[in-house]
């Protein structure tokens, strides 16, 4: 077995460098930040879905959310950058209220579409492929989600290298791809 | 308000109702899944919302932690959705379904 040689953990993030290597058994090469996150986060969703305060629950909620902290603590943020978590996520909210905008716009032309008596002269389903600029997992995630969000068009596949392929319902559809979108994307990841 | 929710209700069952039928009137698997994963999604969007402006009428805490709830159910309907979607039209691509298109009709292939 040769797998075990440092490239074994290649997502484990590398230490921060004020930690000192070495520093605190289990805690060595994994900052703390990503499970604080997942802690607050995770406890932020038991606080509205139980909606009781008293310290029955609240004691029952810490225990849950620090179980899934130290389970799945690194699952939640992939990227190692912390810095720029504040920035993406303040950059992503701008985001979805435009991305719901455009669901709007382009559900309302399917729903044309859908009552058109002359449906099957108006649709022309074609695949069609675009070579993507973003390279992080996170980004194309977004972009493969929003697109299939955005009615008329449905990611089918994204290849390692970034090659999407996208099933659109018809020529107006395909013709928006990838555009705005992408750009939209890219700003919110600095790419 | 009441009215409010009462329009954004009626508009989210109207998507429902656009998502049923364009379902049953799309020519092949492909094409039927558009109405099926995003016209349900924003029926889903719109009604969940009314929902929520129901339920925070009064904006009392409880109120206001189920109008939470209900929006915490769009989040995740918004997440699912698309990779719902995306993983059946894999399915259909590894099966190896061709798309319907413009000229090729059914029985000529």
């Amino acid at each position: 077995m040769t797998v075990s040689t440092p490239t074994g953990n290649l997502r484990t993030p590398q230490a921060p460098p004020g930690q000192a290597p070495g520093s605190g058994g289990h805690a060595k090469r994994r900052p703390l930040a990503p499970y604080l996150l997942t802690f607050c986060v995770s406890f932020a969703t038991w606080l509205v879905l139980s909606g009781k305060f008293d310290t029955f629950h609240l004691s029952l909620g810490v225990v849950a959310c620090l179980i899934v902290a130290y389970c799945s603590g690194d699952m939640l943020l992939a990227t190692t950058d912390l810095r720029s978590l504040p920035g993406q996520w303040y950059r992503f909210a701008i985001y979805i209220p435009w991305l719901l905008y455009q669901i709007f716009v382009a559900n309302i032309h399917v729903m044309r579409l859908v009552f058109h008596p002359r449906m099957l002269q108006l649709i022309d389903p074609q695949i069609i492929r675009f070579q993507t600029r973003l390279r992080s997992e996170m980004a194309r995630f977004v972009l493969a989600n929003s697109i299939t969000l955005t009615p008329g068009t449905i990611t089918v596949y994204v290849s390692v290298i970034g090659t999407f392929t996208v099933h659109a319902i018809d020529e107006e559809c395909a013709r928006a791809l990838p555009g705005e979108m992408e750009a939209k994307v890219a700003a919110i990841f600095g790419e | 308000m009441n009215i409010l929710a009462t329009v954004l209700l009626i508009c989210g069952l109207f998507f429902f109702f656009g998502g049923a039928v364009g379902i049953l009137r799309f020519p092949d698997f492909y094409s039927r899944l558009h109405p099926a994963g995003k016209l349900d999604t924003m029926g889903q969007l719109s009604s969940m919302i009314a929902m929520a402006l129901y339920a925070a009428q009064d904006l009392s805490l409880n109120a206001i932690l189920t109008a939470l709830k209900i929006m915490l159910i769009v989040a995740f309907v918004f997440i699912t959705s698309p990779t719902a979607t995306h993983a059946i039209v894999d399915a259909g691509v590894r099966a190896g379904l061709l798309p319907w298109s413009r000229g090729i009709r059914r029985g000529e292939e």
